[in-house]
């Protein structure tokens, strides 16, 4: 593999494999991620999303398969990997007894920042998530969504180039996970890339530009989202038959008429969504 | 390749920063009642190798306390590994595995240094005060880098917090109480006195002892702790990448 190629992607997984004693979690997940694009990962519980995110960042071991970050690979030196990347984990590791800043100062000392650099970059940060006021408070009392914006401060605080978002915007009210989007979009506009995990699937079709199913440990679809709709049609007719409401999709909203036409029960009309897509590939509801 | 080290060094001292007070009231209470318990009360009128006994006791307070206040590292590492996760974002930084346990075991032992000047103040409030020159020093230091590490090997190992409580029951109390740092392990039958020459607390007690006492210190006792100091930051090391599932 030359040089030029590996530049071509910024994360690069194949064939990538992990059990847990006799159960499987990944089985051969295979990806790219171009540099500035939003990857995110969708699944049900269980599917895998954090296992591999913890093996992408060194959290965890890997039984086969073959990862890079911006080229690097994480055997031949493991510590040039890890400077590639900022993470922000599903559960909330920040020190809760103490402050905003000491918190990010101890991350920047760990990237090898300078005093000045932290400080300048902590100012810059905070501000944009909305944190400015609560330079020197306790992380303990924090609420809920200042944690998260706190942990993707953190995150930012070294320039990554790649950011690795598990599950964000998970127990934060609708207008805060809103602007949580528009922070995503602004790292990917200040050229980034960005692999998230999502349950909310709205959260996907807003943000990504490529959206992998992840379901049981494998990757049953790859592409962009509205590629993805594409496949299984444009209209989609909700009808309730035995107590369980059945979706149809059509090409078109005339072919959609048509076809309820001849329905005896109550139906809705709506355009193909990112979650009809995935419940089409994976046969399950996201939680 | 230790880059980094200060960060995880300058965390540990944040926290015990903010609990210092606490720390130290808690560092204080256990030697302060053995001294009344044992130096004061029991110990009056006895005279172990030519001093009085709470003139023995405190060196071996002070040994005792290199080694459990340097254990308890192991606590702390296990707290923010399991409860809080913090040590994900140690594992996800470009850190060494040497430099992460270089930090956590320099953490150790300050968190010793400060428990042992508690014990020399206490000691001082009894109206005791030895020699305590580089000799001293340096054994405290060599025994507090030994249950540092060990203690920072361990937390990589064990699955559960409550894994760590068992080996303070079960190895650190014990030796603790027989590694002379109550009485002149020559006191013991012949067998426990072998059995206990393999512990590195009775050579930090002997020397620590010697030290203050002015006596020369033997150079064998050194030996073993720097020997046995060097074996166990390598053993930390070494777990140190167990600890990702
Ligand atoms: N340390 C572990 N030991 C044993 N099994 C594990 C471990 N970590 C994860 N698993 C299993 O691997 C599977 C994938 O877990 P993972 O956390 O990656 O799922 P996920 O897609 O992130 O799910 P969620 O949406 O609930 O966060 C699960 O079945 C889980 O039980
Ligand atoms: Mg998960």
């Amino acid at each position: 593999m030359n040089r030029a190629d590996d530049k071509s992607s910024m994360i690069e997984v194949q064939n990538l494999r992990k059990r847990f004693g006799s159960y499987t979690a990944l089985d051969g997940v295979s990806f790219q991620v171009k540099p500035g694009e939003i990857y995110s990962y969708l699944g049900p519980n269980g599917a895998g999303k954090t296992t591999t995110i913890r093996i992408l960042t060194g959290l965890a071991r890997r039984d086969s398969g073959k990862v890079r970050l911006n080229g690097c690979s994480i055997d031949d030196n493991p510590l040039e990997y890890k400077t590639n990347f900022g993470l922000v984990p599903q559960h909330t590791n920040l020190d809760v007894d103490l402050s905003v800043e000491e918190n990010l100062v101890i991350h920047g000392r760990l990237y090898g920042m300078s005093g000045r650099e932290i400080s300048a970059r902590i100012d810059e940060l905070l501000k944009e998530m909305e944190l400015g006021n609560k330079r020197k408070i306790t992380v303990k009392k924090l609420s809920g969504g200042q944690k998260r914006r706190l942990l993707i401060a953190r995150a930012l605080l070294h320039h990554p180039k790649i950011l690795f978002l598990d599950e964000p915007s998970v127990g934060l009210d609708p207008a805060i996970r809103r602007s949580l989007w528009g922070v995503i979009k602004k790292i990917k506009g200040d050229g980034a890339t960005v692999f998230l995990t999502t349950h909310y699937i709205e959260e996907a079709e807003f943000l990504a530009d490529r959206v992998a199913f992840l379901d049981a440990g494998r990757i049953v679809a790859d592409a962009r989202p509205a590629d993805l709709m594409a496949e299984i049609g444009t209209w989609a007719i909700d009808i309730l038959q035995l107590n369980r409401i059945q979706s149809f999709y059509f090409r078109t909203r005339q072919e959609a008429n048509q076809w309820a036409a001849s329905q005896e029960s109550e139906f809705t009309l709506r355009r193909v969504s990112l979650e009809d897509a995935f419940l089409a590939k994976t046969g399950k509801k996201v939680e | 390749m230790i880059r980094g080290w200060s960060a995880v060094y300058f965390r540990e001292m944040l926290i015990l920063r903010r609990r210092l007070f606490r720390l130290i009231s808690a560092w204080s209470v256990s030697p302060l009642l053995y001294l009344i318990a044992f130096g004061y009360a029991m110990g009056k009128g006895i005279s172990i190798q030519g001093h009085t006994y709470i003139e023995f006791l405190i060196p071996g307070l002070a040994a005792m306390s290199s080694m459990t206040q340097s254990f308890a590292i192991g606590s702390e590492i296990n707290i923010a590994r399991f409860y809080w996760h913090i040590f994900e974002e140690f594992q996800a930084a470009p850190i060494s595995n040497t430099a992460y346990v270089l930090g956590e075991v320099l953490a150790g032992m300050t968190r010793a240094l400060l428990a042992g000047c508690v014990i020399l103040v206490l000691g001082a409030l009894f109206d005791v005060v030895l020699s305590y020159g580089p000799s001293f020093w340096l054994a405290f230091l060599l025994n507090s880098l030994i249950f540092s590490s060990l203690a920072v090997g361990l937390a990589m190992l064990i699955k559960s917090h409550a894994d760590q409580a068992m080996v303070t029951s079960f190895v650190i109390t014990p030796m603790a109480f027989l590694g002379g740092t109550f009485f002149p392990i020559e006191h013991l039958p012949h067998w426990a006195q072998i059995i206990l020459c393999w512990l590195p607390l009775t050579h930090a007690a002997n020397a620590i002892r010697a030290s203050s006492f002015n006596e020369a210190p033997q150079f064998s006792n050194y030996l073993i702790l720097v020997s046995l100091g060097i074996l166990a930051f390598v053993f930390a090391v070494m777990t140190v990448n167990r600890a990702r599932d």
